[in-house]
């Protein structure tokens, strides 16, 4: 077995090397769905970086005893156990928001990050670099949805978390908080992306 | 209940509320797949049929099942487990009885688990309170939608890598991304025709 790498090392490459929106674009579903304000961004955020990191480490505290043929049910079951966990909290404490995630808290559990990192990362690895793996990698979607919902929201509704940004002559441009304006929107992002930093991608291929 | 058409719901899922163009769901397999339009077409009948399927056996497991029993927050977990198995039954039973069809769509058939779009008309139907057979119409719907905009976004792809030459680091998913949000632009056009939530 390979020797772990070290932690800042999983956090380099967490957040940018490989982040997963960027480099590896995993996980855009919702992505694009919950960037139209950065409210709904945040608590999206926070239930992923909960449901990762602590799948990551259940993964990794049962690889050993986690017969390989039925892996995947497995992570999906632990994925999806505190998946529940999060649509709950979030139910109970913030329920406007859980109202507008609608079903996307939900699919936090299709998520391909998640799943990725558990079968790349977390299998192979003891639990606390797994952890912070997991944390590292839920912290660079993070930081992608975040950096985009600054952008959505301002242009759409002209706010910011609510609050009045542009000035009063602005026009919100409503295709920005619709479909089209969120694929736009990624897409430049990973162009701009690639485009000044090439040298990772070419090795993934 | 709300009270929609069937038809009616059967093409809002299709064109004005299409899952892929307005739910963003069903990305990560759309994204890898979309390169020609014959593996999108696979890909596209294997969604429609275990959507179709998926939501009518969600459906009744949850109100048959899970709500009397006061479960409903297991509907995730629930719903997974019979979106995989489903998947893996329809794959032997298709290797069995149809082998011709199998060499087509057997590739297909595991990376569907993974799909948010399945998972997500399942939780849409239950979000919504449809009816039974509304529900029915939602997921053939939600599946045809699906399949209509990978395909037209692979036919694009097809012919820009034989014909065009990209900037550089907009190869691959970035330009994906694009014509996606032109098509998304285009689906919108029929928005306002039915008005489901």
């Amino acid at each position: 077995m390979p020797k772990p790498p070290s932690n800042i090392q999983i956090f380099k490459d967490g957040l940018w090397k490989d982040n997963p929106v960027l480099r590896q674009i995993l996980g855009i579903c919702s992505t694009l769905a919950v960037t139209n304000l950065l409210a709904n961004t945040m608590v999206m955020n926070a239930g992923l970086i909960f449901t990762l990191s602590m799948s990551s480490l259940t993964v990794s505290l049962l690889r050993n005893v986690t017969p390989v043929r039925i892996r995947m049910m497995v992570q999906t079951l632990i994925i999806a156990s505190y998946v529940i966990v999060v649509d709950i909290v979030i139910k109970a404490h913030l329920p406007d928001i859980s109202e507008a995630l609608g079903p996307y808290v939900g699919l936090i559990i299709t998520n391909c990050i998640i799943m990725g990192r558990c079968e790349a990362f977390a299998r192979h690895n003891p639990p606390w670099p797994s952890f912070l793996d997991g944390i590292a990698v839920s912290l660079g979607y993070a930081f992608v949805l975040t950096l985009i919902a600054l952008f959505r929201e301002p242009l759409g509704f002209g706010t910011l978390f609510g609050y009045q940004i542009m000035p009063d002559g602005f026009t919100p441009w409503t295709i920005m908080i619709m479909a089209p304006g969120a694929f736009f929107m990624l897409g430049l992002f990973v162009w701009v992306v690639r485009y000044y930093f090439p040298e990772t991608v070419e090795e993934k291929k | 209940m709300v009270q929609i058409d069937i038809s009616t719901l059967f093409f809002a899922a299709i064109f004005t509320n299409n899952i892929l163009l307005t739910n963003f769901l069903g990305l990560c397999p759309f994204l890898s797949i979309s390169r020609e339009v014959r593996s999108s077409l696979g890909l596209g009948i294997a969604v429609i049929f275990v959507m179709t399927c998926t939501a009518a056996i969600n459906y009744l497991v949850y109100y048959h099942v899970l709500l009397p029993l006061n479960l409903e927050h297991f509907r995730y977990i629930v719903f997974i487990i019979i979106i995989a198995s489903f998947v893996q039954l329809v794959e032997m039973t298709v290797e069995r009885y149809f082998p011709a069809l199998y060499y087509v769509l057997g590739i297909f058939l595991p990376l569907i688990t993974v799909n948010c779009a399945i998972l997500g008309a399942s939780l849409f139907l239950i979000i919504r309170k449809y009816s039974f057979w509304q529900a029915v119409a939602y997921g053939a719907g939600s599946g045809i939608g699906w399949m209509i905009a990978i395909i037209a976004v692979g036919a694009i792809r097809e012919k820009l890598q034989k014909s065009a030459s990209l900037p550089r680091g907009l190869e691959g998913p970035g330009i994906t991304l694009l014509i996606t949000g032109l098509i998304a632009l285009a689906f919108m056009a029929f928005s306002g025709m039915i008005q489901i939530q």
